[in-house]
């Protein structure tokens, strides 16, 4: 160990590969999720408790369902990319972390797209 | 041997670990609340989808829904990820101001770090008397 260099010890052990584009793509959707989130909070506000017709004529406005999906696209993406960096902390060896991310990318694509769709069918059902 | 040598030789992960943290300092305390909040944003977002796809399974799915959210359990749910939303929001901006390298004494870090728990409590508090009483 000690007669190595710095360098030499630093190589292999992180990735200087696409690790500032992961970053970059976390902050931007951080940043996107800060007024989306006031949005939906307000939103959740105003049909909290409320019944499907009101629910269902609160979808049906494009603005509504349109702002729902992007809230829902930078949201799932972000906590995407967050988790995989905790993922990348903390689990190991290797071959489990790797499945884990398997696991963790096809279950956030899934429920993304399956709240996408569940808006646009209230929405165009109306 | 250092904690980080020992991990790095293992060829395993070398961050964050938790064991070398006084965990229950203001500063790393709220840093680790940042990190298992946002865990537990994603997990509660099965309650989300939860939500919005009984909508388009229709009324009666809905109802059935509603009545879950409605339930004191319901309520417990959707409270602590409201409360973890704004938590995450509000320390999400704070970790992004450190990115453009301000605030990084640690005198602004502890006044940051109230005014953000303050900025956080006060908009859940403010969301739910809304939505209760709207
Ligand atoms: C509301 C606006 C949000 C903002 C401004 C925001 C901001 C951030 C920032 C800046 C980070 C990086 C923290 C770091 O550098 O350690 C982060 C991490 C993370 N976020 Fe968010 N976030 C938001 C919403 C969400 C939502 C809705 C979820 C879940 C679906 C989420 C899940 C995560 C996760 C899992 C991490 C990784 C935590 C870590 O590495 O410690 N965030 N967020």
């Amino acid at each position: 160990m000690a007669m190595r260099s710095a360098l030499g010890r630093a190589r292999g052990i992180g990735s200087a590969k696409d690790g500032f584009h992961h970053w970059w793509i976390e902050r931007l959707s951080a940043i996107a999720l800060v007024p989306l989130t006031l949005w939906f909070a307000s939103a959740v506000i105003s049909v909290a408790g409320a019944d499907y017709a009101t629910f269902s004529a609160f979808l049906a406005k494009p603005w509504n369902a349109g702002l729902m999906i992007c809230f829902i696209c930078a949201g799932f993406l972000h906590g995407k990319m967050g988790m995989e960096v905790i993922v990348e902390d903390y689990v190991e060896p290797r071959c489990v972390q790797v499945a884990v991310r398997i696991f963790l990318n096809i279950a956030v694509y899934v429920l993304g797209v399956i709240s996408v769709v569940s808006v646009l069918t209230v929405a165009v059902r109306g | 041997m250092t904690l980080l040598e020992e991990r790095i030789n293992r060829g395993g992960p070398v961050s964050p670990h938790l064991q070398v943290y006084d965990m229950f300092k203001l500063t790393s305390f709220l840093s680790i609340i940042h990190r298992v909040f946002g865990a537990g944003l994603l997990v509660g977002t099965l309650l989300f989808t939860y939500w919005i796809a009984s909508a388009a399974a229709g009324p009666q799915a809905y109802d059935c829904a509603m009545n879950f959210l409605g339930s004191w359990f319901g309520y417990l749910l959707v409270f602590g990820w409201s409360f973890a939303l704004f938590y995450h929001m509000c320390n999400g901006v704070r970790h992004m101001l450190w990115d453009t390298g301000r605030m990084l004494a640690l005198k602004d870090i502890y006044q940051s770090g109230y005014v953000m728990v303050a900025c956080a409590s006060g908009l859940t508090v403010v969301a739910w008397v809304l939505g209760l009483s709207l």
